[in-house]
């Protein structure tokens, strides 16, 4: 039994007071809330873990028929497949990273009311739940990746590959700090849990991920480089397919974006959690 | 007597609640009336002719709460709907923050304010075991060494690999509580959970917290309406009311301050023209105004006491044979007993004044609904119902000591020659 246990609560709260040490504790809790967000989405389900694959699969099918197809957009010579399977794994990455923070509160209400534990392990494993599934789906993007090596049509660019784990990690921020704001604005004003997920499909298709930053020119190129995960997905394809336009500025107005969502949202995060059960 | 080590320290803890709703604005209406007074013009979100004085209002669900609880020691809290029980577990429990005060907590609390809190449903009972320990802070090593006790102890045997959303409702609340007691925390929160199991398994929660207060020196706190597992379990008792603390002793103290802290439920003054009157009420010219329970501040009852009555009645015209009548039913509409009074006459019209006093030794424990009529009998000695209230008032009545699990039902029979 500890003895030296002493936790202090009390009225005021420190702006700054992040418990990030406190979340550090129950690092445990973040791998089970992990391992479930992973595991119980696909219980009794006939193909399982399959859903991994399938689903991105059909995303990049559809995308392929749609703007390779019909519109006829460029991929920047990078086969069709292999350039929406990738773009599509890394932006579900970071949509379900963002959806699944953005409603934190409203839909652990019940736990969060019953029980403490430090708020943001909840988002963490969001995110971490998030890469998991990334990192499954990236097995079938590297064997398409072997194929079309091996018959080259696609030159990756090997020396800049430790850049992936970073951009996971850069994207993974971003979502958690803009997620982790609209959680906490969702618990007075309920009309953004609505507006989220459609603000999430519009982002992607502002977003390179469908076509290359490389077939914009003029204003909406110079306007694209302002929305910040142009730089990441860019860059990760540079790193992947060896293709990708990334520009000083981008990445700067991408980095600084993700450090104050970051800081601004946990800060939110952390002042709301105290008392949101009186106002949910 | 060795030092006590302090458990938990609350000083001046208040909590504070808006009355109204919250959440009735979106977020347009509020960027329009922030925008609108910005300009200095009305807001035009404003409501025209709604009394909006409520509204904003606060109360304190605390209101300067100073407690100290030592390390081991079993306390009961008690109080009425709305006296601020659930909010002081909630501050405790640390799910939401006081407005002012501090408070100190020197171990880590679990609490279970809710039949199984965190269990996810997809799981297996085994995965929620784990997944409940580490909301509690502990490791693995920690729960895997208390894995075989919380298995026994919860009964659930084979089915501990089951998704949970199988078990039955009994099962849910024993694993619940098995993990609760067995996990290492140092502080325990029990909020009327044992209600949901079985006798059996109440008895052996009661017993199971009693003895990790004593053996392993947990401190329990536990919220109960039940005055019978309060005894059972509680040394102290604390009783509030109106967010504060209204009594902090022993435990048959504190349970009989309880019954003198009345609370609005149990009101002792009853205007019986708002109930529900049987139809002859009109045409009889027999009315029964007000009821008044004497001598009490709240309608919770010993056995040793009496229920004593002072009705108000108006009547039309003189009456002559009127018989009282008097009955006590459960929550669940079962009839536990009527008294009749003998035939009296009341020889002028206006108002007068009855009095009845039921003696309640006989009643052993539990909610009762009263119902009240008063009666004349017509030629063939039939009873004629002049006034009749179902269900004018409710009393508790609290059990005595020797009156515990064993025991069923809600009267006292009692044997030929016996001294009890």
């Amino acid at each position: 039994m500890q003895q030296n246990y002493h936790k202090r609560i009390t009225a005021k709260h420190r702006l700054l007071d992040l418990k990030l040490k406190e979340v550090w504790k129950y690092r445990e809790l973040i791998g089970l809330f992990t391992k479930r967000n992973v595991t119980v989405g696909y219980r009794q389900t006939i193909l399982g873990p399959l859903w991994l694959f399938i689903n991105p699969l059909l995303t990049s099918i559809v995308h392929l028929v749609v703007f390779g197809r019909i519109a006829k957009l460029g991929t920047e010579g990078v086969p069709q497949l292999l350039f929406y399977l990738s773009g599509n794994a890394l932006w579900a990455f970071f949509s379900s990273s963002g959806l699944g923070n953005a409603g934190t509160f409203l839909s652990n209400e019940h736990l969060f009311g019953k029980v403490y534990f430090p708020r943001l392990t909840i988002p963490i494993s969001v995110v971490l739940s998030s890469a998991i599934k990334y990192a499954i789906q990236m097995i079938l993007v590297f064997g398409l990746l072997i194929y079309y090596v091996i018959a080259g049509s696609v030159s990756p660019n090997y020396p800049a590959w430790p850049l992936i784990p970073v951009i996971l990690i850069w994207l993974g921020l971003m979502a958690m700090g803009v997620g982790i704001i609209i959680s906490s604005l969702t618990i007075k004003y309920r009309d953004l849990s609505v507006l989220v997920s459609f603000g999430m499909q519009l982002w992607l298709y502002a977003s390179p991920v469908v076509y290359p930053l490389s077939t914009l020119s003029g204003t909406l190129k110079s306007v694209m480089l302002f929305n910040p995960v142009t730089a990441p997905i860019e860059l990760y394809r540079y790193a992947l397919l060896g293709v990708g336009t990334v520009t000083p500025l981008s990445v700067a107005v991408s980095v600084c974006f993700t450090a104050l969502v970051l800081l601004l949202g946990v800060i939110l995060f952390n002042k709301v959690e105290r008392n949101f059960l009186d106002t949910v | 007597m060795e030092e006590r080590k302090i458990e938990i320290k609350l000083s001046g803890v208040r909590k504070k609640y808006k009355l109204g709703s919250i959440n009735r604005r979106t977020l347009q209406a509020d960027i329009q009336s922030r925008w609108a007074r910005l300009r200095g013009k009305e807001d035009p979100n404003l409501k025209i002719g709604v009394d909006d004085r409520h509204f904003g209002e606060t109360i304190y669900a605390l209101d300067g709460i100073d407690l100290t609880i030592y390390k081991g020691e079993r306390v009961g809290i008690i109080g009425a709907n709305g006296a601020g029980k659930s909010t002081l577990l909630k501050l405790l429990s640390q799910v939401t923050a006081p407005t002012e005060g501090e408070i100190d907590l020197f171990g880590r609390v679990s609490s279970m304010l809710e039949v199984g809190t965190g269990f996810h449903r997809e799981m297996t009972g085994r995965e929620n075991i784990y997944m409940n320990g580490a909301i509690l802070g502990m490791s693995r090593a920690e729960i895997d060494a208390k894995m075989d006790d919380i298995i026994e102890f919860s009964e659930i045997g084979e089915f501990i690999d089951t998704p949970v959303k199988r078990y039955s409702s009994g099962m849910y609340v024993k694993l619940a509580f098995a993990v609760a007691a067995h996990l290492n925390s140092e502080i325990l929160i029990m909020d009327e959970v044992l209600a949901v199991g079985d006798m059996a398994f109440q008895k052996k929660c009661l017993d199971k917290m009693r003895e990790a207060a004593e053996d392993e020196g947990k401190t329990i706190l536990y919220v109960s309406h039940n005055m019978n597992t309060i005894r059972r379990l509680c040394r102290r008792v604390i009783v509030l009311n109106k967010g504060k603390i209204v009594f902090d002793g022993d435990t048959e103290e504190g349970i009989s301050a309880y019954i003198n802290f009345g609370n609005s439920e149990n009101e002792t003054h009853i205007d019986l023209s708002d109930k529900i009157h049987s139809g002859k009420r009109q045409k009889t010219g027999f009315r029964a105004e007000t009821l008044e329970l004497c001598d009490k501040v709240s309608a919770i009852y010993t056995p040793e006491e009496s229920l004593k009555l002072r009705i108000g009645l108006d009547l039309e015209k003189p009456f002559s044979g009127v018989r009282f009548r008097l009955t006590l039913r459960t929550g669940d509409d079962i009839g536990i007993g009527t008294a009749w009074t003998e035939a009296m006459d009341f020889e002028s019209a206006g108002k007068h004044v009855f009095e009845a006093e039921l003696p309640l030794e006989m009643i052993a424990a539990g909610s009762f609904f009263v119902s009240i009529g008063f009666y004349r009998q017509d030629e063939i000695g039939r009873n004629i119902p002049l006034d009749h209230v179902t269900r004018a008032f409710k009393i508790e009545v609290i059990g005595s000591p020797s009156w515990d699990k064993n025991s069923q039902g809600y009267v006292r029979l009692c044997f030929k020659n016996s001294d009890i």
